[in-house]
């Protein structure tokens, strides 16, 4: 950006939001105004502690995956998972705040991760309706970041798009195999979608004004919290209804006037307890993401030292 | 030993560029190798991988030596129109 030495930061300021508000970019070495770096880093930084965190509920499934590919794919998702916290941790860093002062936020409640990893999951099922479902609902965030202003994260976009792929074709596959399964096996995927349901409804937040949502006004991300509900129910509810499930809320049907779902207003005091820390597995969670971050500390010092 | 920043490039197939494709952190190279094969090239997607300390990077935005406001249409295709030369070159053959 070209930027004049004399202006005032005001100026620059409002120079660098004409920019960023026209699609321009921003790189890293960019000068950009401190209320646009904290912006993009605590999104980034809340994205990253979602994809650690995110794992927890999974792992507890890879000793019981039912078959060893379903272990490896399963594995495979994991560690997917874990390294994209990783490339979304080095953007954080790169921003100004160093790793493990991220995590010690994290474990100490400080910062936040996504409302559907704070609750706990039940049978095989729930791994399915995860991979298929949530990874869908952060798919369709997550591709809305491609044309984020802060380009090198939407370049990493590119890359955790093009993995999250994987795990809803495997989700997906879960659920078709449970489906075409047992009577027991078909009930157990409809209890895990009642289970699911509110917590994927809540996902993408509250329907905010275009106007107050800073994240939109500096185009870290390009959608609104409403469209991308309602995006996820025009893709998704046709296919969860083709498997024949049914969907736990009576209220749900697209109206064909306006061109929007109607649904029941999901619980946003359930969404703001549960990500401040008063999930069902919220805390327990959390001590377990700091159990293993001391018992790897011999990792971290053998690393260093070795080197 | 402190961390270091190492900038991935990636290159997908043989012959094509090699793109950058983001960066890691590692205390020492051995280990940086390491590092950007796990998370660049772990699904096959890469046939090689170059993996450069960031210190070694130099960067060049400035605009007054990458885009000089002067006219460098002299060193480009578009700074040259020939239809009307050419036409003008023909109307004289054909009338002589």
């Amino acid at each position: 950006m070209a930027v004049e030495t004399e202006a005032t930061i005001e100026e620059r300021t409002q120079a660098f939001r004409d920019h960023v508000t026209s699609g321009g970019k921003v790189e890293m070495t960019d000068w950009m105004p401190d209320e646009y770096r904290r912006s993009v880093l605590k999104f980034i930084e809340m994205h990253a502690n979602s994809e650690i965190m995110g794992v927890l509920p999974e792992r507890e499934w890879i000793n019981r995956a039912p078959s060893v590919r379903r272990k490896l794919a399963l594995t495979s998702k994991v560690q997917d998972e874990v390294g994209h916290g990783q490339l979304l941790y080095r953007l954080a860093e790169d921003l100004g705040k160093p790793r493990e002062q991220m995590l010690e936020d994290l474990m100490a409640g400080r910062t936040k991760f996504h409302n559907v990893f704070h609750y706990p999951t039940h049978t095989w099922a729930d791994v399915g309706i995860i991979a298929w479902l949530v990874d869908a609902a952060a798919i369709l965030s997550q591709k809305a970041l491609l044309t984020c202003s802060y380009a090198p994260y939407a370049r990493t976009m590119q890359k955790i798009c093009w993995e999250e792929s994987f795990h809803i074709k495997h989700g997906y596959d879960i659920v078709l195999s449970m489906m075409n399964g047992t009577e027991e096996q078909r009930a157990m995927v409809q209890e895990a979608l009642d289970r699911w349901w509110g917590p994927l409804m809540q996902f993408h937040g509250p329907p905010t004004p275009v106007e107050k949502d800073k994240d939109l006004a500096w185009r870290i991300k390009s959608k609104g919290n409403e469209q991308l509900r309602q995006e996820f129910l025009s893709m998704y509810v046709p296919r969860i209804l083709d498997l024949g499930l049914s969907i736990p809320d009576p209220n749900l049907r697209y109206d064909e006037e306006t061109g929007r779902w109607q649904y029941t207003e999901p619980s946003w005091e359930e969404l703001r307890s549960v990500v401040t820390g008063h999930g069902p597995r919220s805390q327990e969670r959390l001590a377990f993401r700091r159990l293993n971050y001391d018992q790897g500390e011999w990792v971290r010092q053998a690393v260093m030292t070795a080197s | 030993m402190d961390m270091h920043v190492y900038e991935v490039f990636q290159q997908q197939k043989e012959g094509g560029a090699l793109v950058h494709s983001g960066n890691i952190q590692a205390p020492d190279d051995r280990l940086a190798i390491h590092y950007a094969r796990e998370l660049y090239g772990r699904r096959g997607e890469s046939v090689r991988l170059w993996v450069i300390p960031r210190d070694h990077v130099l960067e060049l935005t400035d605009p007054d030596l990458l885009k000089p406001p002067f006219d460098r249409s002299y060193r480009s295709v578009e700074g040259y129109r020939l239809r009307d030369k050419l036409a003008s070159v023909r109307a004289a053959r054909e009338g002589s």
